[in-house]
């Protein structure tokens, strides 16, 4: 959305406002041995404004992953959820595009009856709702595909869960009435591309899910207002579909009767036709070969030990969190003999279907090494996969996780 | 004109000019000059150290094949000529 000229415009203000911050650098404890070995020696723990320390995979546009300690809760931290942007066309968090005060999100197009223009106050006058809800990128763990593919490499930690709150997506779209012919909903950001030449990053969702009650235009996260790199002032949330979807900064909604072909749906986050079990479609955007990613697949991850953790001879207490694509979690089971038996954990709080669900489980330790592995099952009955699912672009990786404890 | 108002928003956008692109140490070697550059117009080079050392001169081709044609990147033939020389002699797999 941004252009080279409003860029400009803006120039001095975002050079006076950063020139001054400095950060400190570390290392990363703890990276999975199965990252690209240039990934491991470029990653460093570092902290953008208002963020604790992150992974930073890239710095411009900023890839930076929450470590796998905040993931020992259900709700990730505002400031230390992960940061992904493709383009590095970033508004400032004081430019008149996202300013709280000056923001404003366009509602209309061809495929609308009406049209709309709404500030912030505009939204907060309205019914307000609320969702618990796992953003993940569907890149997540893209790092440890094995061969490894291009793209950022993340490791577990291109994810978070918060408390989402705003309004309902449909009862904007009900501000300017669809056309009966209208197939989907075209969202875009205010931050964008550097050069003319570069799509700017236009993702749209089909009208079934735009419309769906848990769908929401959110202006607050946790109980407080959007991280500027999260989004700030408003971002789109689309509960159960990976992050791709869930437009930061969103500045203009644009129903249409005719499938979108910008870049980033036409050619970009599209996975292979059959290859996953998944139930939600994208019809209009489905090709014979390929069709855009949609609903995350089940999956868990182990939070209470870091692998090749050390532990005492008794009895540990294993756990983390599992989540799906809005289903809801049915299991969690624990193996510690390679997946030849099975023990099912504990789960915690629910805090509804779209949400991380708490699982932990209490097993004997003998001395030496122990391998504990996780795999949830969700309420229609899919479950993780054991061998992972190749695809060119290194989504959807649901490997079951395990680690390995010395125990002591 | 051009090329200055790159340059400008470059440093505009560095958003993470406040973190240390500086620290980005990429082998010294023929290319360099050009990878610096045309492809940190509109990114830092940490995703270059990032995507090695598994990627084939096929895959490093097709990648600033798709920088050009997909993203718009404006590179003469002669640039991304040095700059595919460069990243499969120095991170390739």
């Amino acid at each position: 959305m941004i252009t080279r000229r409003r860029l400009v415009e803006h120039a001095g203000a975002v050079l006076a406002g950063f020139g001054a911050v400095r950060f400190a650098q570390a290392a990363v404890p703890g990276l999975s041995d199965a990252l690209p070995s240039g990934t491991r020696s470029e990653a460093t723990l570092e902290a953008l404004p208002g963020k604790k320390p992150l992974i930073k995979l890239a710095y411009r546009p900023p890839n930076y992953e929450t470590p796998i300690e905040y993931f020992r809760a259900p709700i990730t931290p505002n400031d230390a959820f992960f940061v992904r942007y493709h383009l590095a066309g970033i508004p400032d968090a004081n430019d008149k595009t996202i300013d709280p005060k000056s923001w404003r999100v366009e509602v209309g197009g061809e495929g609308a009856n009406g049209q709309a223009t709404l500030s912030l106050d505009d939204l907060k006058a309205m019914p307000s709702a609320e969702v618990v809800a796992v953003n993940q990128c569907s890149g997540n763990r893209r790092g440890l595909f094995q061969p490894h593919v291009p793209g950022v490499e993340w490791g577990f930690g291109a994810m978070g869960c918060a408390r989402w709150k705003g309004v309902r997506l449909k009862d904007v779209l009900d501000k300017v009435g669809l056309k009966k012919e209208a197939i989907e909903i075209v969202l875009n950001g205010a931050d964008g591309p550097v050069t003319d030449k570069t799509p700017d990053f236009v993702k749209s969702i089909p009208v079934w899910k735009a419309t769906d009650e848990a769908t929401l235009i959110a202006y607050e996260m946790n109980g407080a207002p959007l991280p500027h790199l999260n989004g700030a002032p408003a971002r789109v949330i689309v509960p159960g579909w990976t992050g791709t979807y869930w437009m930061k900064h969103i500045v203009s909604i644009k129903p249409v009767t005719k499938p979108d072909t910008n870049f980033w749906m036409a050619a970009a986050y599209r996975i292979p036709v059959g290859k996953f079990p998944l139930v939600a479609r994208f019809i209009s955007q489905e090709t014979a070969a390929n069709t855009p990613i949609t609903e995350m697949v089940v999956n868990s991850l182990i939070t209470s030990h870091p692998d090749g953790a050390s532990v005492k001879a008794g009895t540990v207490t294993v756990g983390g969190i599992a989540w799906d694509g809005g289903y809801g979690i049915r299991t969690v089971e624990i193996s510690t003999d390679g997946g030849r038996s099975w023990k099912e954990a504990t789960l915690g709080q629910d805090l509804g279907r779209f949400a991380f669900r708490a699982f932990s489980l209490a097993i004997p330790a003998q001395r030496g090494k122990l391998s504990v592995t996780a795999r949830a099952t969700n309420a229609i009955g899919q479950t993780q996969t054991a061998a992972l699912i190749a695809n060119p672009a290194g989504y959807h990786h649901n490997v079951m996780h395990t680690v390995t404890l010395n125990v002591g | 004109m051009r090329a200055l108002t790159i340059a400008i928003v470059t440093a505009v956008l560095a958003l993470p000019a406040f973190a240390d692109e500086a620290s980005i140490a990429l082998k010294k070697a023929p290319g360099l000059d050009k990878v610096q550059a045309n492809c940190g117009t509109c990114h830092s080079l940490d995703y270059i150290q990032m995507n090695s050392p598994f990627m084939s001169a096929a895959t490093w081709d097709a990648e600033v094949t798709k920088m050009i044609k997909a993203y718009g990147a404006p590179i003469s033939d002669a640039d991304a000529a040095a700059i595919k020389e460069y990243l499969k002699a120095n991170y390739g797999g």
